[in-house]
């Protein structure tokens, strides 16, 4: 007989998904934590809670964790995130990319991007959160970005950098973002802005 | 862990029969072409014709009236084409009706099919489902007129295994003078089916979930209907299907056929009764979980449950990681946004949809397996919901 076929994702995600690291406690209150950050809905299939706790002094994440409702891909991407993001500055957990993800677990399926989208909005979240709670200037966040999707939170700036990544059709955006994928009222806009950055980078 | 695979997805496809594959074997090096005149060919020729009878009287049908084809799919848009050619002959056999009246649970071979159809100019009508999957019937008899050719309807559901009122529906359908298709992949073979008592016009069957081989099924046609070929070119299948006949494949599925004659009463008996067992095991040692389908229209061997909070594909990849190989109604494992349209069809809001598993039993499972299940799936589900956001009060024992 033949041997024991390659398991459908990288073994990174495998390892992830088999033991995930640092879950939020199924009686514990993310309150408690610094800075909380929800995103997605149960109803496109996947939602992530991410809360972190912060050195405020040196300005760094010191404890990570979450739940996740979703795939594996979702599972396993939302606790290599809470891996890599301990011991980060507030400003270089910020810029964490979906990109940098799917790098640490080792890629992903064209398909299965999409999955791997909400950590990092997740964590931007939670840190947005943090500053607020704080009551101080938040002094990361782009103040010149514009959302576009409001059912999936999906702004202008993470269209564009999804062109620069690949992307020339709507229906491959939303592949790779799941916008659209909720109320859909967003279409037009998305696919005009689309257009524009597919002009703009001449794809 | 458990010895070996624990397989749970037969309505996906089966393992071979050991009788199955002994025959096909057996032919092996029977090449010859079966539109041969010389006796190789003759010899082919011969099996073929032995397997055409075999099928054609396991589901009560004359032998010309079965054609070969190279799967369930083919038979289904051979079905639906017919309705969409446009020549002058063609539409005139089929006195001008033209429109299609289909369901909203169909497989996608026949849903993805009519809408091109329907992008073709041809009106296709979608019939609504209950809670429980069955087919609305007073909207079947409302959407009924003089412009409809065709109705397809499946037997029996291959994701919630229910089970349609086939002979009424062709009631219906024939007062008002239209033709009756049932894709039956999914039944033939696993509770009794004769065309001549449920009176159906097309009946589509396969061999590759009952036993056979993949790459052949069979396509049941009433004398005298309309009926235009999907691929042309060939005289073989009495010029109905085109195309060198793949003998060992015909073998195969005369062979499956045989066997499910001696087999399916038994086997069904024992389904029900590990169907049973699974069914109450999950209901005590899982809580909130919920059922999909019809509770007794349903398939003997199929069980469909929904457990909110867990995603379907996460729940799959767990149970493979023991073992354990069943499928999802969930779209992040079938690489669309959609959770299955079947599940969505029955009035399951998408989280139901998204948490779903399609549990399909076949002749080799055992009580045991069942046991060995019962034992994984209610630590998969409780470990899910432990990471997962959705929190609802429960008792997870």
């Amino acid at each position: 007989m033949s041997q024991q076929p390659k398991w459908v994702y990288s073994d990174k995600l495998k390892e992830h998904f088999t033991n995930p690291h640092n879950i939020l406690g199924e009686h514990e209150d993310p309150d408690t934590y610094d800075g909380k950050g929800k995103v997605g809905n149960v109803g496109c299939g996947d939602e992530m809670l991410l809360v972190i706790k912060v050195d405020k002094q040196k300005k760094i994440i010191t404890d990570c964790k979450w739940r996740t409702y979703g795939c594996a891909s979702a599972i396993a991407s939302t606790s290599i995130l809470s891996e890599i993001t301990k011991g980060k500055t507030l400003k270089q957990a910020y810029a964490i990319s979906p990109q940098d993800i799917i790098k640490e677990l080792g890629g992903l399926p064209e398909h299965k991007i999409h999955c791997s989208v909400l950590g990092d909005k997740a964590l931007r979240a939670a840190i947005n959160d943090y500053y607020l709670r704080q009551g101080i200037v938040n002094e990361i966040a782009e103040k010149e970005t514009h959302v576009v999707c409001k059912c999936m939170n999906i702004t202008d700036r993470e269209i564009e950098q999804v062109v620069l990544d690949g992307a020339k059709t709507y229906i491959e955006l939303q592949e790779r973002t799941k916008i659209g994928t909720v109320c859909g009222q967003c279409k037009q806009q998305a696919s005009d802005f689309l257009q524009n950055c597919l002009n703009k980078h001449s794809v | 862990m458990f010895k070996q695979q624990v397989y749970l997805d037969h309505n996906a496809t089966t393992p071979i029969h050991i009788e199955v594959k002994k025959a096909m074997i057996s032919v092996m090096d029977i090449f010859g072409n079966p539109s041969s005149l010389h006796s190789l060919g003759r010899q082919a020729k011969e099996l073929i014709e032995d397997a055409r009878e075999r099928v054609a009287s396991f589901i009560g049908a004359d032998s010309q009236e079965i054609i070969f084809v190279g799967s369930g799919s083919e038979a289904n848009n051979t079905v639906l084409s017919t309705f969409g050619c446009l020549s002058q002959e063609c539409a005139s056999r089929r006195k001008m009706r033209s429109n299609i009246v289909t369901t909203h649970i169909e497989h996608p071979c026949i849903l993805e099919t009519s809408k091109c159809l329907s992008d073709r100019g041809l009106e296709v009508v979608h019939l609504s489902v209950d809670l429980e999957g069955k087919v609305n019937l007073k909207q079947l008899k409302e959407r009924l007129n003089d412009k409809v050719g065709l109705v397809s309807i499946m037997m029996a559901n291959n994701e919630i295994g229910v089970i349609q009122d086939i002979k009424t529906i062709a009631e219906i359908v024939h007062e008002k003078g239209a033709l009756f298709h049932s894709d039956a992949v999914q039944t033939v073979g696993k509770i009794p089916v004769n065309v001549k008592d449920l009176n159906v016009d097309f009946l589509t069957l396969s061999a590759h979930k009952i036993y056979g081989p993949k790459g052949v099924g069979a396509l049941y046609v009433r004398k005298g209907i309309p009926f235009c070929s999907l691929i042309r070119g060939g005289h073989q299948e009495k010029g109905r299907r085109a195309g060198t006949e793949n003998t060992l494949g015909v073998v195969g599925l005369g062979k499956a056929i045989e066997m499910r004659d001696l087999e399916m009463e038994e086997e069904k008996k024992k389904l029900l009764a590990l169907k049973s067992a699974l069914r109450k095991g999950i209901e005590n040692n899982i809580p909130d979980v919920k059922f999909n389908g019809h509770p007794t229209d349903c398939l003997p061997g199929t069980l469909n449950v929904s457990f909110p909070g867990a995603e379907g594909e996460a729940i799959l990849l767990y149970l493979d990681l023991e073992d354990i190989a069943v499928s999802t109604g969930s779209a992040c494992a079938s690489g669309s946004l959609e959770p299955s349209h079947v599940l969505l069809a029955c009035g399951l809001n998408a989280e139901q949809a998204h948490g779903s598993i399609r549990i399909s039993l076949g002749k080799q499972n055992t009580i045991e397996e069942v046991n060995y299940v019962l034992e994984v799936l209610p630590r998969v589900i409780k470990k899910i919901r432990a990471m997962s956001t959705v929190r609802r009060t429960r008792s997870q024992k």
